[in-house]
């Protein structure tokens, strides 16, 4: 899957699952989801579920941290490198 | 007065502070008791009761609400009430009553477990454990946990602890469905408990009494409709250094002041920072007061013996906790005020 698919894909789920279609509320690409209010720690798990059924990959305890999971720029690098050939953190 | 935050030196906003004290948590405690049983006098005036309960844990808060309410009412407007379960610390009795014992007021004791059996409060709650941890049973005991914030740059994210009956102990990182499953069940404890509350308050015509300290207002430690349900919240404004001061000050006993503070909501012994707060409460104090009254951060990091980057981890996760439950505060949403309601108790 191409970056801005992915993109996309997270944005998608995003705001139909956090913000009941007011997609204008998705913060900017590198905005913290977190501090925009758009997840919380509940948001946060079903953010990692979505991840693993989704783009069928794995998210360890390590790989839990807001680089990978704390922004729409974050996770889009993050599912890239888990499918693809860049490194992820953690 | 139990303090390591002398670098601090500014009062809390709201209340008074010794004039010789540079301790930021210093309290005229003479002054302070006579400002909340005066708010105690005038709110049960104004509503009609004629005293007040407290559900009494044998814990810091509800000793200190209970010795409030005596202050300011009198030992016979105030009654107890101790509500065990069948998780309860095997010491829980023993602690609230002899808070009820050195205040002198009434009390009764309420086993809650039967409430709660047939509410299927454990049932449901063993059940969403068994979403993550199939060989869960009845012998079983458990505690959800979160990992540090001070520890580590990852997500905080729940797991549940479980002893099987052979002593063994494990961890299962908790799915979004199980991990609301048992909040919502174990929730029933909280909810049970006030509905026995408001009983006794009904027929006694009392006004039941909060007893969440700052730390846990401020940070939504509380189940909405369940403890959060209080018709008085008189210690709500204090940070807890300053509740175990006035606890002295107001003679709570000893053994209640000493003992560390526990959820007593699950199976497992489960410290308050294991579950939500990121530190001791000690700690958390100082966090709070620091972010609160916009200290610099490398005075609160030496104050609390963290570094700068620690103290901001631990204010980001006070950001989140609001935010995440401010709605745990507001009241039932309209669509347009009913102007004729909500004006508050008159005074006449």
């Amino acid at each position: 899957m191409e970056r801005d698919q992915i993109r996309e894909t997270l944005r998608d789920f995003m705001g139909d699952n956090y913000l009941f279609g007011d997609t204008d509320r998705l913060p900017a690409d590198e905005e913290s989801l977190l501090e925009k209010g758009v997840v919380d720690s509940t948001g946060i798990l079903e953010l990692i579920e979505f991840l693993e059924d989704r783009f069928g990959i794995e998210v360890a305890e390590s790989e839990t941290v807001f680089e990978n999971l704390g922004s729409i720029g974050g996770l889009t690098r993050f599912v890239l490198a888990k499918t693809g050939a860049t490194q992820p953190v953690g | 007065m139990t303090t390591a935050s002398q670098d601090l030196d500014e009062a809390v906003p709201g209340t008074q502070q010794a004039s010789v004290d540079s301790d930021p948590f210093a309290l005229d405690l003479d002054a302070e008791v006579a400002r909340i049983t005066t708010m105690l006098r005038d709110y049960l005036g104004r509503s009609r009761r004629k005293g007040a309960t407290v559900a009494l844990s044998g814990g810091i808060d509800s000793s200190v609400v209970a010795a409030l309410c005596v202050e300011a009412l009198g030992a016979k407007r105030v009654f107890g009430i101790h509500m065990p379960e069948r998780d309860s610390s095997e010491d829980t009795l023993g602690f609230s009553t002899m808070v009820s014992d050195a205040l002198g007021i009434d009390s009764v004791v309420e086993d809650i477990t039967p409430i709660l059996q047939a509410a299927g409060c454990y049932e449901r709650r063993d059940a969403a454990i068994r979403m993550v941890c199939p060989d869960y049973g009845p012998d079983h005991l458990s505690k959800i946990v979160l990992p540090s914030v001070v520890d580590s740059e990852s997500l905080r994210l729940y797991s549940v602890v479980v002893q099987a009956p052979d002593g063994t102990t494990t961890r299962h990182r908790l799915t979004t469905e199980s991990y609301l499953g048992i909040v919502a069940a174990t929730n029933f404890k909280q909810r049970a408990r006030r509905m026995v509350e408001y009983y006794h308050a009904d027929r006694l015509n009392y006004v039941v009494t909060g007893t969440p300290n700052r730390l846990e207002y401020d940070q939504g430690f509380f189940v909405k409709l369940g403890d959060g349900a209080a018709d008085v919240k008189p210690i709500a404004h204090l940070y807890k250094t300053q509740v175990y001061a006035l606890a002295e000050h107001l003679g709570v006993p000893e053994a209640i002041r000493t003992r560390p503070s526990t959820t007593d909501t699950y199976s497992l012994p489960q410290s308050q920072e294991e579950f939500y707060f990121s530190l001791p409460w000690n700690l958390m104090d100082i966090c709070l007061h620091g972010k609160n009254t916009g200290r610099p951060i490398e005075q609160v990091a030496a104050a609390a013996g963290l570094t700068p980057d620690q103290v901001q981890r631990v204010w980001g996760d006070i950001d989140q906790k609001r935010t995440t439950t401010a709605y745990l505060h507001l009241p039932p949403q309209l669509v347009e005020p009913v102007e004729e309601i909500g004006r508050g108790i008159g005074r006449g």
